[in-house]
């Protein structure tokens, strides 16, 4: 034991080099593309990026000098989890409020618009928005759970040393660049792609190293199965990496400067952008999420996962047929016929293998069912495997040709991806964080369950309001725009259309306002336990049995 | 097939391996024959690449975030048609880099609103959109009006699109500066040349200011050339080579 701790020194030391040289060069390309870039638009950045790198450089500096770079290898790496799970709270507030303040000016424009701020339109803020839940929150989530599963299920530390903050604090520094350069007007307008070439290589270097570091991990581990979350993660992190750099491909006016041209025009382009747009979805938002269900549920609810068999089934279906599900996006456009079409039935076929994940997942808790009465955390866990599956029939349904006709362009769509990443996406994030804390702070339970049980009703309430707001919106507007009067001409005119949603958007904007309170609790609620406070009573404090406060049962909650 | 698992969950990268294999399948059947079918993209007259005020006018609506509420691409649907025009072919995208085609509408669809309005209808909406349509949610974009568009670095732009295969021809990229001013001016002395490299252009002084070449100017001059090359009394949507 002795000799490996001694070993675990030189070990860490050996990241300062690689990463003091990357944020050198960083540093340096910033400094030249603010010095002699001449293009406007990017000095912010590039100052931007001049700061983050030196900051870098200078905790790397003070890290090695004040010898701060030691660990034990006997121990997990958690602190590096601990700042993820921070992040996530933060950027999820971020992300949702943005979410609300769009959602108001399409409900308000003559109060949410201003004509003198540039960067407060629509079109710069949606960015900012989609990436901020996705990316920043739900990144964070993926990184931060995935570091945390991966040692207990291999029962090992970390690999790389400090590279996991390497991981940590490049992701951060991406998303700055990433939000900034949507509100200054860089963008690359790819949805869910948008950032600028320069920024998709920063994204493309942390990326890889966040693979070494989870790669290399799985080596060294002690068990000799690799457990199933551990699959669900390699696969999104090497798909997200081959989709990031193949929609990404570009070619940039100036090598100092921010504004890129695609490498793909129209047809191709279209085609490929959608074939990771899908896949954002396919792999950022469900294998990544379906590997913290098939590690938080079984955990939290104290029971096995149902089916060994059926995690393999599925795992394999469901990563091979989703890459083919992307041209249901660009359905009745110039994209060739048999192209759509193969996207359409891969869409349908998805179908099997999404639901074979949310039985593994729901069958889970089988003789435990009673615990979703007492335990809002795991109904957090459980409900969100629900959302899942209603979302994973909603989207083979309007991925086939005669619906999307209807629902294509339309609200529709977005209810649909709100049921997914609100009701999914947000609910396991939800549960997750609300089991991590304790676990990684060491505390006896949360700060206060009820207000975990108030966080719930809002999040839930709220969803709902959103998706049959959107529902009605969306399915109202693709039959008014379709509709023909008795003399055979168009019934409404566009703008008739938008009218008729102005209600919807209200509503819409009072479910996702219910869903930011709801985070806002749980984010009160999650500094309060880390503080200690009420329930959160610290383990390794010695407190006599009957001063420790009662298990909520029932009657409390 | 159990034993192959049993192999693969113990071994690191061989998991690696096998998932990079499963998931590169269906792009390669989807994504690689678009590039060399040649029905992919319909044979038709009239595509040209940008003129430099059109595509310094494009890269401002990719600025603004246009493309998250207004889709360009009119499916071949009934209502569709009849509401923005027919509708919209491979070919006309040829030279977006990106794709505009959009996912969303909660604005109209723009593929073919070049010509449909007034420059100054266009000007008076941008700059406030509840002035002319009340129940309007779209954003005001009366800063562009009063930002000045600067010529220096256009010819870098068409210079990049040259690379990446779109046809500017090296004149084109010398005189990119000075043709987007002469795209203000019908009278001006290199407007034949002008109208001879970018056929159909719109030459007009777009935003009403004639001493400013302003954003207004060129994001105009875009929405107005928007769906109006493509000849469709040439076009033969039932031969053999434009069906897809």
């Amino acid at each position: 034991m002795a000799q490996s701790r001694s070993m675990s020194l030189p070990n860490a030391h050996d990241a300062v080099f690689p990463i003091g040289v990357i944020l050198i060069l960083g540093f340096l390309w910033a400094l030249m593309a603010a010095a002699r870039g001449g293009d406007p638009t990017m000095e912010p950045h590039a100052f931007m990026m001049m700061g983050g790198f030196a900051l870098g450089l200078a905790a790397l500096v003070f890290g090695v000098f004040d010898n701060r770079f030691k660990f034990d290898s006997t121990e997990y790496d958690d602190n590096v989890i601990k700042a993820g799970v921070i992040a996530t709270a933060f950027w999820g507030m971020v992300g949702m409020l943005v979410g609300l303040v769009i959602a108001l000016q399409l409900a308000f424009p003559e109060t949410f618009y201003f004509a003198e701020l540039p960067w407060m339109g629509f079109g710069r803020l949606r960015p900012l928005h989609t990436s901020g839940v996705v990316f920043a929150f739900g990144g964070n989530m993926l990184i931060a759970s995935s570091f945390y599963i991966v040692q207990r299920t291999c029962r090992t530390r970390l690999a790389g040393g400090i590279w996991p903050w390497f991981v940590f604090w490049g992701y951060q520094l991406f998303i700055v660049l990433a939000a900034t350069g949507y509100l200054l007007g860089i963008t690359a307008s790819k949805e869910y792609a948008e950032p600028e070439w320069y920024v998709d290589i920063w994204l493309t270097i942390v990326w890889v190293a966040y693979l070494g570091v989870f790669m290399m991990t799985l080596v060294k581990r002690k068990e000799p199965h690799i457990y199933v979350a551990n699959w669900f993660f390699l696969s999104f992190i090497v798909t997200i990496a081959m989709l990031h750099i193949v929609n990404n491909l570009a070619m940039p006016v100036s090598l100092l400067g921010a504004k890129s041209y695609s490498a793909f025009s129209g047809v191709q382009d279209a085609m490929t952008q959608w074939w990771y747009g899908h896949n954002a979805v396919g792999f950022f938002l469900t294998t990544g999420f379906l590997a913290m269900m098939y590690y938080f549920i079984p955990k939290r609810a104290n029971r096995p996962i149902w089916s060994y068999k059926l995690s393999i089934v599925h795992f394999w279906t469901v990563i091979f047929i989703y890459i083919w599900a992307g041209p249901h996006h660009l359905h009745y456009t110039a994209l060739p016929q048999w192209t759509q079409t193969l996207g359409m039935v891969f869409s349908v076929m998805l179908l099997m293998p999404s639901w074979g994940g949310m039985i593994n997942g729901l069958m889970t808790l089988a003789g435990a069912f009673d615990k979703l009465r007492t335990d809002p955390v795991l109904r957090f866990l459980v409900v969100s495997v629900a959302f899942y599956g209603m979302a994973t029939f909603e989207g083979p349904l309007m991925s086939i040709r005669y619906v999307n006709a209807l629902s294509h362009y339309t609200e529709w769509t977005v209810g649909h991806v709100h049921s997914g990443a609100l009701g999914w996406n947000g609910l396991i994030s939800f549960g997750a964080l609300y089991c991590m804390v304790p676990w990684l702070w060491k505390r006896k339970d949360l700060y206060s369950t009820r207000l975990v049980e108030w966080h719930f009703w809002l999040a839930t309430i709220g969803i709902l309001f959103y998706i049959t707001a959107m529902w009605g919106a969306g399915i109202g507007e693709g039959l008014m725009w379709r509709k023909y009067n008795e003399l055979g001409f168009l019934e409404h005119s566009f703008i008739e259309t938008v009218e008729m949603k102005h209600l919807a958007y209200i509503i819409r904007a009072l479910g996702g306002g219910l869903f930011l309170l709801g985070s806002m609790l749980m984010s009160f609620n999650l500094w309060m336990t880390i503080k200690g406070r009420g329930n959160a009573v610290p383990l390794d404090q010695v407190v006599p049995a009957e001063d420790l406060p009662d298990t909520p049962t029932l009657a409390t909650v | 097939m159990s034993k192959l698992h049993t192999f693969m969950e113990k071994r690191s990268f061989a998991l690696l391996v096998g998932i990079l294999g499963v998931v590169s399948i269906g792009g390669m059947v989807e994504i690689a024959p678009l590039f060399y079918i040649d029905s992919t993209i319909e044979e038709v007259e009239g595509m040209r690449p940008y003129s430099p005020l059109e595509l310094a006018g494009r890269d401002i609506y990719v600025r603004e975030g246009c493309y998250t509420c207004h889709s360009q691409m009119i499916r071949p649907l009934r209502d569709e048609v009849e509401r923005y025009g027919h509708y919209s072919l491979a070919a006309e995208s040829m030279y977006d880099r990106p794709f505009q085609w959009g996912s969303k509408r909660t604005g109209p669809d723009l593929a073919r609103v070049g010509g449909k309005y007034s420059d100054e209808w266009h000007v008076l909406h941008l700059e406030n959109p509840q002035a002319l349509v009340p129940a309007s949610v779209m954003p005001p974009y009366k800063f562009l009006s009063e930002t000045k568009l600067p010529t220096d670095r256009i010819a870098m732009h068409l210079k990049a699109n040259q690379k990446l295969g779109v046809p500017y021809t090296d004149e084109m990229i010398e005189k990119a500066a000075s043709d987007m001013k002469t795209q203000l001016d019908e009278f001006a002395d290199d407007a034949d040349g002008f109208i001879e490299r970018y056929p159909k252009a719109v030459m007009r002084e777009f935003d009403g200011d004639p001493d400013n070449l302003t954003e207004m100017d060129a994001l105009v001059a875009y929405l107005q050339i928007l769906g109006t090359l493509v000849d469709f009394s040439e076009y033969e949507a039932e031969t053999n080579e434009n069906q897809r």
